[in-house]
Parts: structure tokens; sequence; C-alpha cells
């Protein structure tokens, strides 16, 4: 079976060849359908790939398949050669599920869009993308993955191109994932420099004993710089609010479930080497820490629903980078897990909403939506309380296994666990917020348009505001008498089943005891335990004050916005709307002192170097005094002198060749 | 067999020969000349391609007669794994290049020149005699001189005499150079006089002080050519005002000639003296490719912006190869290749856009995706290979002249990272602000791209994603000369040792012994 590992990635990639010659010709529907048939072939083979490592002996879990040798030069050799073991799998298994349904909900989503293929031909290359990157061998066939799902994230983002924001949306994606490219380079080089290899397998075998503290610290550090523009953390994470630009399936696919947990999943899949690094684990946990909370704070204070559900992200990607810097990659992985669904889920319902609401993203705009969209509504609540922390769905699992490993990190643990406790707070407000705004409160507030702010400053920058932060909007309005209407089969269709995943998911790793805990287990081979376990007590202990948080978040944000009572401005402060200003600070930084520094590098290219040139020229044609026969009479008749020795040369050169 | 090479720089010159000899009211056929003197050309360098013996590392298909016997002279060409992929990619891009843009006027001369032009540079990267290297390497200028001043745009005649003073200047120093090199060889060593390079090269023996002497004269005649700043500012005025067809050559052939000396008569010919320059060549490259970035990123015409992202490629090119290792020699030599492919197609592109618009402003263009799908398609293929994205062909040889850089000098390849991310900046945005964005009025009227202009990219487009994913043909049939290089290097300088770590690794036993610790 693992001689046809190369089908997961091959079959996306095989639809993307055949949407890109065929796609036109099919259009809409067949276009979407041969995407998603594709992604769920993919899906079919991980199945058959799981089935078959779990056949084999625990320790003889892990399979490679070379295909070729990709870059060879001299003691430098990389191969297209894809490794199977249980965290590959299991990554191929969410990836290509999730795929598949968010293929099938975009078939109705897209549906009358006029590149509608084109859409399925990004969103097939990313799939096979984002397989290659969790499937490839070596650091630098993840990074052909990672370049790629990046490079279908700009052309995603900015698919509807002429609106000038989603183009600099996705240009901004690029480039500050590219700042963290360097890191996933330099940290490439560091690795071959140290140990001679950049093949998985053989850098987690050299690496013990065979690395200096110093140098592990470095390189971890290298690819946490890359992981941060990737799963955008802090200082990098300005990208993905912006990122929502683009159609809602690609937030739910790429900037929610899969391609920003790579950089979670890179730092997973290079676990001995984090085992040697030291204090870089800290930083890596302070910093998911870090940005967790500030993108927390940022959730609880916008009006966008995709915003609230992009800082969102943010923050939750923050609590995996936090299991990670604790030595807890099994927790990592949980959560990563956990999260696609219930993400994916937020947001396709999301999507739900604002095509049933004629594209508009403002939630001030929304309410009582429940009467109107019922199959949404339910999925959404079951998404709410999976994220929320709610026993029994999924998130109250995985978020306990991460607090859980805070908790038990070194000195500082209980102040990371605190933090995280207040982040799990927040979450539970926001998002209760979100969805009492969205789907309850009884007032169907864009039959009220009075109701937006009336202080007309204010009302401007609202409305421009709703404006630019309206991507799909194509030219719909949100009249007063807009009736909303649930979605066709294949959007209401992937909401169920990934309701059903956010309820039931966290049943792969339950924290009682050595039988239940299945993921772990399953990833054993693959991931270092840097933790004793704590004790049961502790444990029951840290979880019911994790759900009393999540039952008091839900509580104050329930009365607040679904019963109004106490005022919302209290909360909701202008800091927290510009998540900290550290995205406006960036911006001002660019285009202020930026722009002019490589404004001047370009006037001083053309003024002093090029300036420096004319001038000497300038002075000999003076001194020589002879302008007119120095610009066109001497050059040209040197030229043609040259020229015609050449041809005096080349007549016998012939002769000589033909003469011998 | 053995006639291959003189067939090459003979087929496109007996082009032009035609082409001056037909009556020039016939301008039909001088195009048809053109492709097929051009193209049966690139047709010879295929089979070349598939005689070629990839195990060996020294020269292949040898012509070698005595010239001028009393002064050494000898046409003596030959093609090893450096140079063979230059001479196929200068073969293949010019049936490309005449067959992407035609001349407004006077097609006779026009198409004569780039047949000139043609065996000119081929006959560089086959040249293994000093004078006949200098002899091809003036006789590219000709042509490339009147294609910018006749065919060119607005300032072309002050581009054309840029371009030609500037060369002309380095060119002098490397007259004086290749002279003093041949003559002081020949006092050192008692022999007659040779301007043979791969005698030379083996038996270097003039003295250290010399051999740099000689290497600073060759090598500002090269940084002209590559451009290496701050001599580089001939070349936007010369890729801007150049026919389209003219700035395909210019960038993806001539800028070659200087980064080959670079290689051939810098680093093999005389490698203490590059050993000795090395740290400052590779600060220049590092300075070029991120200077070249930036600069690029404030232009505000399209086609000068692809010109200085040239500048910074060929930084990548000098920077990886004066790292004087396996993997950044192989970079730069791919960089070579696939740079004359990605910016050519550009340059293309950029010239269709010019055709439909009569204008290269970025302001002037927005929203081209809406109306010309394809051409954006074709687009933001190049671009993305252009920027690097592994997959596509950019990335190989930058990865490697990168890792190269970094295990011989690791703060010149940190450093030189930068410029992947700036190039993400300075394409993307331009694209940003040409192919997206509201489509206005004046360009709500292009046409997308014909198919016979869809035709001329699509070997292109091959190229972009096969050498992408499968590089290895190429690498594999250039290791052996460069690891000759490298090994010739090592010998002649006492103390030298390249850095390969995967090489040392396997030398001393799979097991990590704890000796690679720290700083590598």
């Amino acid at each position: 079976m693992a001689d046809v590992l190369w089908l997961i990635p091959a079959l996306p990639l095989a639809g993307f060849v055949l949407l890109m010659a065929f796609g036109r010709r099919l259009g809409d529907p067949l276009a979407g359908v041969v995407g998603t048939l594709t992604v769920a072939g993919s899906f079919v083979v991980s199945l058959f790939a799981l089935f078959d490592l779990n056949s084999l002996p625990t320790d003889e879990r892990v399979v490679q398949q070379t295909l070729f040798t990709w870059i060879p030069a001299g003691g430098f050799s990389v191969d297209i050669g894809f490794l199977s073991d249980p965290l590959t799998i299991t990554m191929c298994l969410f990836i290509t599920g999730i795929a598949a349904l968010i293929h099938l909900y975009s078939i109705g989503y897209m549906a009358g869009d006029e590149n509608y293929s084109k859409f399925f031909v990004y969103l097939n290359l990313f799939v096979a993308s984002m397989l290659l990157l969790v499937l490839g061998d070596n650091l630098l066939l993840t990074f052909l993955g990672w370049e790629g799902v990046g490079a279908c994230s700009y052309l995603l983002i900015s698919f509807w191109f002429t609106d000038e924001a989603n183009a600099s949306a996705g240009k901004k994606a690029f480039v500050t994932n590219r700042i963290g490219d360097f890191g996933f380079m330099v940290g490439t080089f560091l690795v071959w420099m140290t140990l001679g290899s950049i093949n998985y397998l053989e850098i987690n075998e050299r690496v013990h004993g065979g690395i200096a503290a110093g140098t592990a610290t470095a390189i971890v550090l290298l690819f946490f710089l890359a992981a941060t523009g990737k799963s955008a953390q802090l200082p990098l994470f300005v990208w993905l609010p912006d990122a929502m630009a683009g159609p809602t399936p690609v937030s739910a696919l790429i900037h929610a479930a899969t391609m920003v947990t790579s950089g979670i999943f890179l730092l997973t899949r290079l676990n001995p080497l984090l085992e040697e690094a030291g204090w870089a684990n800290d930083v890596i946990a302070w910093v998911g820490l870090a940005t967790a909370l500030v993108a927390a704070l940022a959730a609880v204070a916008q009006n966008d629903i995709k915003k609230v559900l992009a800082y969102s992200t943010i923050s939750q990607l923050g609590y995996m980078f936090l299991a990670v810097g604790s030595g807890a990659f099994v927790a990592g992985v949980f959560h990563m897990i956990t999260h696609a669904f219930f993400k994916a889920l937020l947001f396709l319902g999301s999507g739900a909403v604002i095509a049933a609401m004629a594209h508009e993203q403002d939630m001030r705009r929304y309410g009582n939506l429940r009467k109107y969209l019922p199959i949404t509504t339910v999925t959404f609540v079951v998404g709410w309380l999976a994220i929320s922390g709610v026993p029994p769905f999924a998130g109250f699992w995985s978020k306990d296994e991460v607090l859980a490993a805070a908790w038990d990190n070194g000195p500082a643990g209980p102040v990371m666990w605190a933090i995280g406790v207040v982040i799990a707070l927040l979450t539970a407000f926001y998002m209760t917020r979100l969805v009492a705004m969205t789907f309850f409160g009884g007032k169907e507030r864009w039959r009220e348009p009075e109701e937006l702010p009336t202080d007309p400053a204010e009302a401007a920058a609202a409305e421009h505001e709703a404006y630019e932060d309206a991507p799909d909007a194509h030219g719909h309005h949100l009249t007063p008498e807009h009736t909303p209407r649930e979605p066709n089969w294949t959007m209401t269709v992937p909401l169920v089943v990934l309701g059903v995943f956010a309820t039931v998911i966290g049943l792969i790793n339950l924290p009682f005891g050595e039988k239940v805990d299945y993921l772990a287990d399953w990833l054993d081979p693959t991931l270092a335990h840097a933790h004793e376990a704590l004790s049961a007590g502790i444990l029951a202990v840290l979880a019911a004050v994790a759900i009393v948080v999540a039952v008091v978040g839900i509580a104050v944000a329930w009365r607040v916005y679904a019963q109004h009572k106490g005022s919302p401005e209290k909360i909701e402060l202008p800091a927290f709307e510009h998540a900290l200003y550290i995205d406006d600070t960036y911006a001002a930084v660019v285009g202020g002192p930026g722009e002019a520094a490589f404004d001047g590098v370009a006037t001083f290219d053309s003024e002093v170097v090029d300036g420096a040139v004319n001038g000497v020229g300038r002075l000999t044609q003076l001194t020589g005094r002879a302008v007119s026969v120095f610009q066109s009479g001497f050059v040209r008749a040197y030229a043609l002198a040259v020229a015609g020795g050449a041809v005096v040369l080349l007549v016998f050169v012939v002769m000589r060749m033909s003469s011998s | 067999m053995t006639a291959v090479i003189p067939v090459m720089i003979l087929l496109p010159f007996l082009g032009a020969l035609v082409i001056g000899l037909t009556p020039a009211r016939r301008a039909e056929v001088f195009r048809p000349i053109a492709v097929l003197a051009s193209g049966g050309t690139a047709a010879v360098a295929a089979y070349v391609l598939t005689q070629f013996e990839s195990g060996e590392a020294g020269y292949q298909f040898v012509v070698d007669r005595t010239w001028i016997a009393d002064l050494g002279i000898s046409m003596h060409f030959g093609i090893d794994g450096i140079s063979l992929f230059l001479v196929l990619m200068t073969a293949g891009i010019f049936p490309i290049a005449i067959l992407g843009a035609k001349p407004h006027h006077d097609p006779k001369p026009y198409y004569a020149w780039l047949l000139i032009l043609q065996a000119g540079s081929i006959g560089v990267f086959c040249a293994l005699d000093l004078v006949m290297f200098f002899v091809f390497f003036e006789i590219v200028l000709v042509p490339m001189y009147f294609l910018i001043g006749m065919w060119g745009h607005g300032r072309r005649t002050y581009a054309a005499t840029k371009f030609f003073l500037y060369t002309m200047a380095g060119s002098a120093l490397m007259l004086v150079g290749i002279f003093a090199l041949a003559l002081l060889q020949s006092n050192a060593t008692g022999d007659p006089l040779t301007f043979d390079i791969v005698t030379i090269t083996d038996n270097l023996a003039v003295s250290t002080t010399a051999g740099r002497w000689i290497f600073v004269a060759l090598a500002i005649a090269f940084a002209v050519k590559v451009p290496l700043f701050p001599l580089h500012t001939w070349l936007p005025d010369a890729h801007t005002e150049a026919p389209t067809a003219g700035s395909v050559i210019l960038a993806a052939v001539m800028l070659k000639l200087g980064t080959y000396g670079f290689l051939r008569l810098g680093i093999e010919m005389l490698p203490e003296a590059s050993v000795w320059a090395a740290p400052v060549l590779m600060t220049l490259g590092v300075i070029g490719l991120t200077y070249g970035a930036i600069a690029a990123t404030m232009q505000k015409d399209l086609k000068r912006l692809v010109a200085y992202s040239s500048v910074a490629h060929l930084g990548f090119i000098i920077l990886g190869m004066f790292s004087l290792t396996t993997q950044g020699i192989e970079g730069g030599v791919l960089i070579m290749v696939n740079h004359g492919i990605t910016t050519g197609a550009l340059f293309l592109l950029v010239g269709m856009i010019y055709e439909r618009r009569h204008t290269r402003l970025i302001s002037e263009l927005s929203g081209l995706q809406k109306v010309a799908p394809v051409m954006a398609a074709v687009f933001t293929t190049v671009m993305l290979a252009s920027v690097g994205l592994p997959g596509l062909n950019g990335f190989p040889g930058e990865f490697l002249a990168l890792l190269g850089a970094f295990s011989g000098a690791r703060w010149w390849g940190v450093v030189a990272v930068t410029g992947v991310i700036l190039a993400a900046l300075y394409l993307l945005w331009a694209y940003q602000r040409t192919f997206h964005g509201p489509l206005t009025a004046e360009n709500a009227s292009m046409k997308d791209m014909t198919g016979s202009e869809f035709a001329v990219m699509v070997p292109l487009l091959a190229l972009i994603v096969f050498l992408g994913i499968y590089p290895t043909p190429l690498l594999e049939r250039m290791e052996p000369s460069v690891e000759a290089v490298i090994v010739h290097v090592e010998e002649s300088v006492p103390g030298f040792i390249s850095p390969d770590p995967g090489l040392e690794r396997r030398a001393v036993g799979d097991h990590g012994d704890g000796a690679e610790e720290g700083e590598g």
C-alpha cells in the first residue's frame, strides 16, 4: 500500500491539470464535481494508508517512498520522496476529509461566478500542495508545499481581483509569508550545514548528541519564524484578517483548517530538534500565548463576522504553539484536528449566513436568523459550543489538554495556564457575542437601518468600512425587505457532517487513562513525550475551572448581546477593534519611512550612480569638443568597423575550416 | 560530430549572409529565413545535448586548429557541462525572440543583426582561446548596438551609445588583461606564446600579484556586462529602450557572457585571484540582489522594473559562484539558464502589453486580468517562477546559490535571503497594479493573447514547469565539470578548502559523533 502514497497528492494534482485544461468547458457545476471527486479520492487513499500503517507493528510505522531525485548538487541531494508515519497520515486524513467537504460546499457557494472553474483549479492545486507539505520526507519538499499553499492562498485571496482591497490582501499575505520564509530557508541551510542532510528521518536520527544546543536553538527559532508567517502568529499575523477578502470556502479551508496549521506541523515534525533547543521552546510557548491573547481581545470587538472568526483562528493557533512550546506535541496535534473541524464548520456556517444575507458581513445588520436558517443555526451552535470549551464537544477535550500542558511547563507553567484560561474566557465571550448577534437577540436588524451609529462621521466611517470589509459583495444589497433563505444541499450537507465531527472528534483522545488516549498512542512512535502525565486530581481541577470559565464567558456575552443588558461599548474598545494597532503601525512604517527609503534608493540609483556616469560622459564630450561626432558618428563608425572586422574574421574561419 | 560547434556558429551567420544578399524589397522572406537559421541552430544544439557524455568533466566536441601560429592563437572550441546549457539556452531563445516580436520597420537588417548576435553569443560560450573569446565577446556588441539604436523606443540613441561605450571601456581592459596574461605566462614558463584557455588554466605560472591585476582587469569587463553594482546603470536604459527581442536577448544571453566569463576566465583560469577577490564579489552580488530589488520595487515603467529585476537575479549568480562551492557554482549556472527563460518570457509579455497599449507605465495599466485572462495566467506563472517559487524553474538555482553562499560565507548568505522577500514584493506589487484592480476605460478594449503569441510562450512555460520539478538533467551534466573546477581551485590555492557538509558527513561515516557540532 505504501507504494501508492504518491496517489494522495497526485489525485488533486490530476484534478488541477484536468480542470486547467477542460475546466471552462466542464463549467458550472461539473468542474466543481471533478474537483470534489479527486479530493474525495485522495481521502479514500489516505484511509487505506491509515489501515495499512496500522497493520504494521508500532515501531515499524515509518514508510518512505522515493520517486526521483529533485535537486542533486555535490554533497547536497534532495528527493521528491514521501514519508508515511502516523503524524503524516493523520494530517492527510483531516486535510483531505475537510477539503472534500469544502469542495462540495463550494459547488453551491461559487455557483454563478464567472470564474467558477478557475476557483476549483486553484482549490485543487492548494490541496495537492498542502498534501506535499505534510507528505514530503525532507525539508525542501515541505518547503515546496509550503510555498505552493502560499501561492494558492495568494491567488484565492485576490480571486475577486477587481476590488483593490482584495488584490492588496493577496499580495500582503504572500509578502508577509515570505518574511517567514527567510527563516525557513536559513533554517534549512543551517540544518544541512550541521547535520549534512535535510531528510527528516536523518535529521531526527542525527540530532541526539549530534548538535550543539546553541545551533539547535537557532534552527528552531528560524523555523518558528517561518511558522509565525504561515500560521499567523506575532509578529507576522497581520495578513490573516485581511485574507478574509477571499471567498468564504477559502477562508474555511486555507485560512482556518489546513494551511495555517502548517507551522505547528513543521515544528511537530522536527520535535527531536525542539527537544535539544532549550529556551527556543519557551519563546514558542510565550509567543503563542501572547498571540492567542491579542487575537482574542481583537475578536471581541470585530463587527465583520469573518473577522471575528479570523482573529479567533489566530488565537486558537496560538494555543497550538503554546502546546508545542510546552513539549506537548500530541496536545498540539489534537487541538489542530478538533479546531480544523469546528473552525471549518464555523466558517462554512458564516458563509451560509453571508450568502443568505445578500453578502452582508456586518453582524450589526444580522439578528434572529435562527428563524430563517434552522440547519445553519443548529450546526453553528455545535461549532460555537465546541470552540467555547463546553463538554462533551470536541474543543473542550483538546483545549483542556493544551492548558494542562501549559500548567505543567516548568515554573512559569501556572502563569501560562492562567493566561490561557483568560483566553478561554474571551473565546467563550466573543463566540457567544457572534452567535447572539447573528442568530438570536430577537431583533432582525437589517430591517431597521436606523440601528446603525447615528453620529454622521462615525456612520460614514462605518459605511466605508462595511464596503471595504465586504469582499463577497457583488453588487448585492441587503434591503429591509430581504428574507434570508437556507442554502441548497451541497452547502448544508458539509455543515451537518462537520457538525457531527465537531461533536465527537474529541473522543479520539480522552484524558481517562492509557486505554482511551487513542491519538497519543497512535502518534507515539513519531512524537517525543517530554512530560510525565499530571495526576488525575489536578487534571480534574483544571478541567473544572475551564468549564466554569466557559460558562461565565457565555453567560456574560449572552446577557449583553442576546438580552441587550449592559453596554457593549465598555468591552468593544477601539484598541481591541484595531488589534492593539499592530497592523496600523506596520502600515504606517511601511507606507511612510519604508517607502521613502525604497524611493531613496531608486532616486540614488538614477541621480547619483547613473548621474556620475553621465557626468563622466559629458566631461569627455566637452574636453573632446566633438559632441556630434561622439554621439552618433564615432560610435557608429567604430561599431561598423568592428562588424566589418567580424565579417572578415568569420569568412576567414569558414575558409580555414573548409580547407582542412 | 566534431563539426557541431562550427555549424552552430556558422549557421546563423550564413542566415545573416543570405538575408544580406536578398533584396530589401522582398520583406516577407526575412523572418522565415531568420526562423530557419536560428531554429536550425537550436536543432543542432539539441543534437549536441543528445550526444553529450554526461559523466565527463572535460571539453567535448572539441575543435582545435592553429590559426596564427606565431602568436599562439588558435581556433579552439569545446563544450563542457558548464557551457552546454548556456549554448542550448542561447540557441533556443533566439527563435523564440524572433517569433515573439516583429520589427516595425527595416526587417532586413533587423533579422540579420539578430542572427549575427546568435552566432557571436554561441561563439563566446564555446571559445577556448582567449583571442577567440575576446573577438566573439566584442562582436556581439555591434548587433545589439544597432538593435537598440535603430529599433528601440524613445531614448534609443542615448541608451545604445551608453551601452556601447560602457561595454567598450570594459573590453579595453579585458584586452589588456588577456595580452598581459599570455605574455607573462610565456615569460614564466619559457614556452612559446599561447592564448589557449585550457593550456593556461592547467599550467598557470604568472606571479600572484600579476594574476590578481589580470583578474581585476577581466573582472571589470565582466562586471560591466553582468552588470554588477555600481557599473549597472547602462542596463535599465538599454533594456527599456531596446525592442522586445533585443531585451529578451540582452537579459537571457548577453548578461550571461559576463557571469560565464567570471567563471571560465576568473574562477577556473585564475583561481588564486578569485579566492582573493571572492569576498568583494560576493559583497557586490549581495548588494546587487538587494539594491536591484529595491530599485525595481519603485520603478514606474514595467519594463524598467523587469530590467532591475535582472540586476537582482544576476547578483544571485555572482554570489553563488564566488562562494566557490559546488552548490554555489551549480546554482549560479542554473540561474544563468533559468533567468534566461523566465526573464525572456517576462520581456515578451511586457512587449505584448506595450504593443497593445503603447505604454509601459504601471500607473496607466489596471485590471488587465479582466480583459486578458490568458495573458494574466501566463504572466502569473512566469512571475511566480521569477519570484523563485519551488516547483518552478527559478527555485533550484536560487536555492543552491544561497546554500553555497551560506556554507561558504554564512552572513552573506543570510543577507542574500532577504532578496527572496524583496523579489516577491516588486513583482507581486507590479502585478497587482497592472492586472488586478478595477478595469479602467483605457484598458477596457485591450485584446488577450493571440494563439500564435501563446504558442511562442508554450515552450518557455513547459521549461518553467519541467526544470522546476526536474532540474537533474542539467545538474548531473554540469556536476563533473563544476567539481573539476572546485578541485582545480583547491589544488591551485594552498589552504583553500571548499566546504560541502554533505560530502564531509559521508567521508566521516554516517554517524553523528559530535565532531560537526556548533559552527559547521
